[in-house]
């Protein structure tokens, strides 16, 4: 499950702005990249031009070397998980047949399915006996959003996706939230784009940290150099640390 | 107390009226419902169709029926014309809350299902349908009452139903007959209205 990522001269522009502007990115594998930025930096604009939710005006965005408008999208896209900060649960939909979307989008038999989900509330810490049929309404803010991340791990993917998820919990389920993430990773090793515009964050979670300005990359450094450099950008971050 | 000569024909009539409205109301839901899930996918279309259903809506319909006498093929007098005019106005309420139903599904859950990779087939029935579900019911409830009352114009160009009764009530000044009509009329609608809200309390996911 080894995926290639790669950002090539890429620009997006919409209503006259310009989002992303000449973006140049290798993503190495294995690696948590945390993108970085303020509101309207491009850093959101990026992410979805991952999964195909968004292509770039200029240039091309390459997922295993093929660029993302050659990809077949309903593949490309059940092959990534995604997480929002609005979490983006369906409503008429049990915790379990939330989590078992794409494994059964995919085509799983039934017991496979099952037991994947099982063990993916076990691993976000929800008890499944407890969870699996209840409705998204009937859970607080952090169980959903663990429901979130269960549901973009259930089919295995190559990749995943993190738009602010844990943006809109309170600072204690936040930093739990944090931890489950960092715990999943070393566990799955699987190659995670995050997106903050909180520095803590990015400077917790991230093995390499990209600062996104205007739609330009600021700045392209691991957490221990990040907080050495020396661009405003990335000091008008750090101050607020 | 009910005169038996009119009971008899009460029953007929009373039949007569329910089919009037459950053939206008197959059509307009057969017709409106696609309509409305093809205008969430074609934003340019939303103006022509709401626009024509909303002038539809405004025709006075003695003068509707009215206008569709002349007309070839769906006009003249008869049942046809009535259900014409019928479906007509019964467009608009379906039309518009199916847009406004599948519309109003949370902009999240609808990114959510395309991130995860579903058809745009998969994402109207497992996800857009059943959450626009109780708005397009409403749409289908309003219809189908408003479309009991103005049922009973049908009978001024000889639809039939109970307006029969109200009509010839009205000519030979016989509150008895405008009665006979108008009654079974409003249970009709009342009936209709709490088989609705029945079905609608058994839909809603929230």
């Amino acid at each position: 499950m080894s995926v290639t990522l790669e950002f090539r001269d890429v620009c997006y522009c919409i209503g006259g702005n310009l989002v992303l502007d000449n973006l140049n990115l290798r993503i190495v594998e294995g690696c948590t990249l945390v993108l970085l930025g303020r509101s309207g930096s491009g850093k959101t604009t990026a992410l979805k031009m991952l999964n195909g939710l968004l292509f770039p005006s200029g240039g091309q965005v390459l997922v295993d070397d093929r660029a993302t408008t050659d990809w077949d999208l309903i593949q490309l896209r059940r092959s990534i998980g995604y997480v929002i900060q609005e979490v983006g649960l369906f409503p008429h939909f049990t915790i379990g047949e939330n989590v078992a979307l794409v494994p059964r989008l995919k085509g799983w038999p039934p017991d496979r399915i099952a037991a994947r989900v099982s063990e993916l509330l076990d691993q976000v810490g929800l008890e499944p006996a407890q969870f699996l049929d209840r409705y998204p309404r009937q859970l607080s803010g952090g169980q959903r959003q663990r429901v979130g991340v269960a549901r973009a791990l259930a089919a295995e993917p190559k990749l995943l996706l993190f738009d602010e998820p844990f943006g809109a919990l309170d600072p204690v389920t936040r930093v739990e939230l944090q931890d489950q993430f960092l715990a999943l990773r070393d566990r799955l090793r699987k190659t995670s784009i995050f997106v903050t515009h909180d520095v803590r964050e990015a400077l917790r979670l991230g093995t390499e940290i990209a600062l996104l300005h205007r739609g330009r990359l600021e700045v392209l450094a691991t957490p221990a150099e990040f907080v050495k450099s020396s661009g405003p950008e990335a000091r008008a971050f750090l101050s607020t640390l | 107390m009910i005169p038996p000569y009119l009971l008899q024909e009460m029953a007929q009539l009373t039949g007569e009226h329910v089919v009037l409205v459950l053939v206008s109301m197959a059509i307009a839901v057969a017709a409106g419902f696609p309509l409305g899930v093809l205008l969430t996918r074609r934003a340019a279309l939303r103006t022509p169709l709401l626009g024509f259903a909303n002038v539809m809506q405004t025709i006075p319909s003695l003068a509707l029926f009215g206008f569709l006498i002349p007309i070839p093929f769906i006009g003249g007098i008869g049942k046809r014309t009535a259900i014409v005019a019928l479906v007509l106005y019964a467009l608009l309420p379906i039309l518009r809350n199916t847009l406004a139903g599948i519309l109003g599904v949370d902009s999240a859950v609808r990114e959510s299902a395309i991130a995860m990779g579903m058809t745009g087939r998969q994402l109207l029935w497992q996800v857009e349908l059943p959450l626009a579900a109780p708005t397009i019911l409403a749409g289908v409830r309003i219809a189908t009452v408003t479309t009991i009352g103005t049922a009973t114009i049908a009978a001024a160009i000889g639809g039939g139903g109970l307006g029969v009764f109200i009509f010839r009530g009205i000519a030979s000044v016989d509150t008895t007959q405008i009665l006979a009509g108008a009654i079974p009329a409003a249970l009709l609608a009342l009936l209709s209205d709490g088989g609705f809200s029945w079905i609608e309390r058994r839909v809603s996911v929230s």
